[in-house]
C-alpha cells in the first residue's frame, strides 16, 4: 500500500488551547478518506494542517510531521505555495471570487502559469469544468458571474477550480453542508468519480456520506483520533465502543 | 413613558441636523444663484466693478484635487492594503494610530507642514505645494476606509485562493483589491469631496492667482481661497460673487456625494 500521506504526533494549538492531541494516520493514494466527528473535535483543523492553511491563523502552532510523497511539509523550507498547489482545497461554504466562471477556473491555472497558449487554458478550463461535471449547465454563460449560479453549482465550481491547477490530493471541508439533496448527491458522486485520479480526505458532518463515498473512515473526538479503519468495518463493526455510539447516534 | 420623550427627543434632533444642512443650501442657493452666468464661471477676477468670474479658480481646485488624487489615491489604498492584509502587529498598530491622529490633525497644520517643507525651499506658493497639502489630507483617509473595506471582503475569498497556490501578494492584488474595488472608490470620493472644500492648507501653500494658471509651480487659485478672498473684501458685489462661488463649491461637493450615494447602492 503506497501512502500518499503520513501523519505522525501531530499536536495543534490555538495559542494555548491543544485542539489536536498526538495525531497518526496514514491517508493511502487514490483513495477516499472521510473524517468524522461531533462539531468541534478538531477534523476540520487537521484537514487544514495538510495544505498548511493553518499558516493564515497568527496564533496556531503545529507540532509533529506530516509527510506527503516523503517530504515533511513542515519542514522548514517547504515552499507553501507549491505544497497547496499540489494539494488543493474545497471549503465548507462555496467562496467562487467575484469573477466570471471562466476566469474562477482560469485563475488558479494563470496564477501558476500551467498554461501554454491561449487555447491550452481555454482547454484546461472546460476539462476542469468537466470533472467537475458542471461543463454542460455553464458552457453557454462563461462569461457571467460566478455569483449567479446556484448553491449546488458554486460547489461544483469551486471543485472545478482546484481541479484546474491540477492538485494530486484533495481537501473537501463539508463540501455539501450547505446544499440540498440533490445537489449533494451530485457532489457524492463527483468525489467516487475523482477517487481513480485524486487522493481525497472529506470531513463530513453526515455520517451516511461518508460511508457512501469513502475507502477509510476517521473518527475524531476532542482532539483525539479514537478509530481508523476501513469504511465498511468502521460502519458495521467498529473497535471502538465509542465509535459505535458515534455512529449509531447514541450521542453526539 | 420616558421612552416616547427620548424617542421624539432624538427624533426633532435628527429633524434639526437635516433642517440645518437644508437652511445652509438653502440660503447659499438664494444670495449666490443670481450672480452665476456663463461669463462668472469662465472669466478671470477683475477690479471691481467690472464683473470678472472664476474660471481660473475652477480650474485651480480641479488641478490641484487631481493632483491630490494622483498622488493620495495609490499610497492611500496600498497603506490601507498593507494595513488589511499585513497590519495585525505593532508596526500595523503604529500606523493605524498615526493615520488616525492624522485625520485628526487641523488642516491649517497641514498647510504649514507643506509650507515649510515645499513652498520654503522652492521660495514661492505654487499649485504642486497645494495639491500636495490635500494630498497629506487624503491619504491617511483613504489608508483607513480602504482597510476597512478590505476587511470585509470574506476570509472564505482569501483562502479559497490561497488553497489554489497564490501567493499573498496575488491574493491582495487580484481577489482582495477588486473585491473590495466599489467600497474602495466610495472611500476615495468622499475624501476628494473632503479636500476639495479644504481652505487652510492652500492660503499658505497654493495662496491664489489673478489669473488662468496651468503651471504647477506657480501659485495657483482656488475656489476656496477666491471665496475667502471676496467674502473678506469691502464691497457688495464681491460679497455677491462669494455667495455664487460658494454655491458652484458645495454644488459640485453635493453632486460627488449623490453620485457616490447612488453608484453604489447601485452595486448593492
Amino acid at each position: 500500500m503506497d501512502n500518499k500521506i503520513s501523519v505522525s504526533n501531530l499536536n495543534f494549538f490555538y495559542g494555548k488551547a491543544q485542539a489536536l492531541y498526538d495525531i497518526a494516520l496514514d491517508i493511502p493514494e487514490r483513495e477516499v478518506v472521510a473524517f468524522i466527528g461531533p462539531s468541534g473535535c478538531g477534523k476540520s483543523t487537521f484537514l487544514r494542517t495538510l495544505n498548511r492553511m493553518n499558516d493564515t491563523i497568527p496564533i496556531a502552532r503545529v507540532d509533529g510531521n506530516v509527510i506527503i510523497d516523503g517530504e515533511n511539509i513542515y519542514a522548514s523550507g517547504t515552499d507553501v505555495v507549491a505544497l497547496r498547489r499540489k494539494v488543493g482545497m474545497v471549503f465548507q461554504k462555496s467562496n467562487p471570487f467575484p469573477k466570471s466562471i471562466f476566469e474562477n477556473v482560469a485563475y488558479g491555472i494563470r496564477i501558476n502559469g500551467i498554461h501554454s497558449s491561449k487555447q491550452d487554458l481555454n482547454d484546461r478550463v472546460e476539462k476542469a469544468l468537466r470533472d467537475a461535471a458542471l461543463w454542460n449547465e455553464v458552457k453557454d454563460r462563461l462569461n457571467t458571474s460566478a455569483f449567479g449560479l446556484s448553491g449546488g453549482q458554486q460547489q461544483r465550481l469551486c471543485i472545478a477550480r482546484a481541479l484546474a491547477v491540477q492538485p494530486e490530493v484533495i481537501l473537501m471541508d463539508e463540501p455539501a453542508s450547505a446544499l440540498d439533496p440533490i445537489a449533494t448527491q451530485k457532489i457524492e458522486e463527483l468525489v467516487v468519480e475523482l477517487k481513480r485520479d485524486y487522493t481525497i480526505v472529506i470531513v463530513t458532518h453526515n455520517m451516511h456520506q461518508a460511508s457512501r463515498v469513502s475507502d477509510r473512515t476517521a473518527f475524531f473526538m476532542l482532539g483525539k483520533l479514537i478509530e481508523y479503519n476501513k469504511t465498511e468495518k468502521m460502519f458495521q463493526n467498529p473497535d471502538q465502543k465509542m465509535t459505535e455510539d458515534y455512529i449509531t447516534g447514541r450521542f453526539g | 413613558m420616558v421612552n416616547t420623550i427620548m424617542t421624539s427627543l432624538t427624533a426633532i434632533c435628527a429633524v434639526f441636523v437635516t433642517f440645518l444642512l437644508l437652511m445652509i443650501i438653502g440660503y447659499i442657493a438664494v444670495r449666490g444663484f443670481s450672480s452665476i452666468s456663463f461669463a462668472f464661471l469662465t472669466e478671470t477676477p477683475k477690479p471691481v466693478g467690472e464683473g470678472g468670474g472664476i474660471g481660473n479658480s475652477i480650474l485651480g481646485s480641479a488641478i490641484m484635487t487631481l493632483l491630490a488624487a494622483v498622488i493620495g489615491m495609490p499610497v492611500g489604498i496600498a497603506a490601507g492594503v498593507y494595513l488589511a492584509e499585513y497590519g495585525r502587529n505593532w508596526y500595523g498598530n503604529t500606523i493605524r494610530f498615526v493615520a488616525d491622529t492624522l485625520i485628526g490633525i487641523p488642516s491649517i497644520i497641514i498647510g504649514i507642514f507643506v509650507y515649510t517643507l515645499v513652498v520654503l525651499p522652492m521660495g514661492r506658493q505654487s499649485g504642486l505645494a497645494g495639491g500636495l497639502a490635500l494630498a497629506v489630507i487624503m491619504i491617511p483617509i483613504v489608508a483607513r476606509t480602504t482597510e476597512e473595506m478590505i476587511k470585509l471582503v470574506p476570509t472564505a475569498m482569501r483562502e479559497g485562493a490561497l488553497a489554489l497556490g497564490a501567493p499573498q501578494w496575488r491574493v491582495a492584488w487580484n481577489i482582495v483589491l477588486p473585491a473590495a474595488a466599489s467600497g474602495i472608490a466610495t472611500g476615495a470620493m468622499l475624501a476628494i469631496a473632503r479636500v476639495t472644500g479644504e481652505t487652510a492648507p492652500l492660503l499658505f501653500t497654493a495662496l491664489n492667482s489673478r489669473f488662468y494658471n496651468y503651471y504647477l509651480d506657480q501659485p495657483m487659485s482656488s475656489l476656496t481661497v477666491q471665496i475667502f478672498n471676496y467674502a473678506t473684501g469691502p464691497f457688495e458685489v464681491e460679497h455677491a460673487m462669494a455667495w455664487a462661488a460658494t454655491l458652484i463649491l458645495v454644488g459640485t461637493i453635493l453632486v460627488i456625494n449623490i453620485l457616490v450615494r447612488t453608484v453604489t447602492k447601485r452595486r448593492h
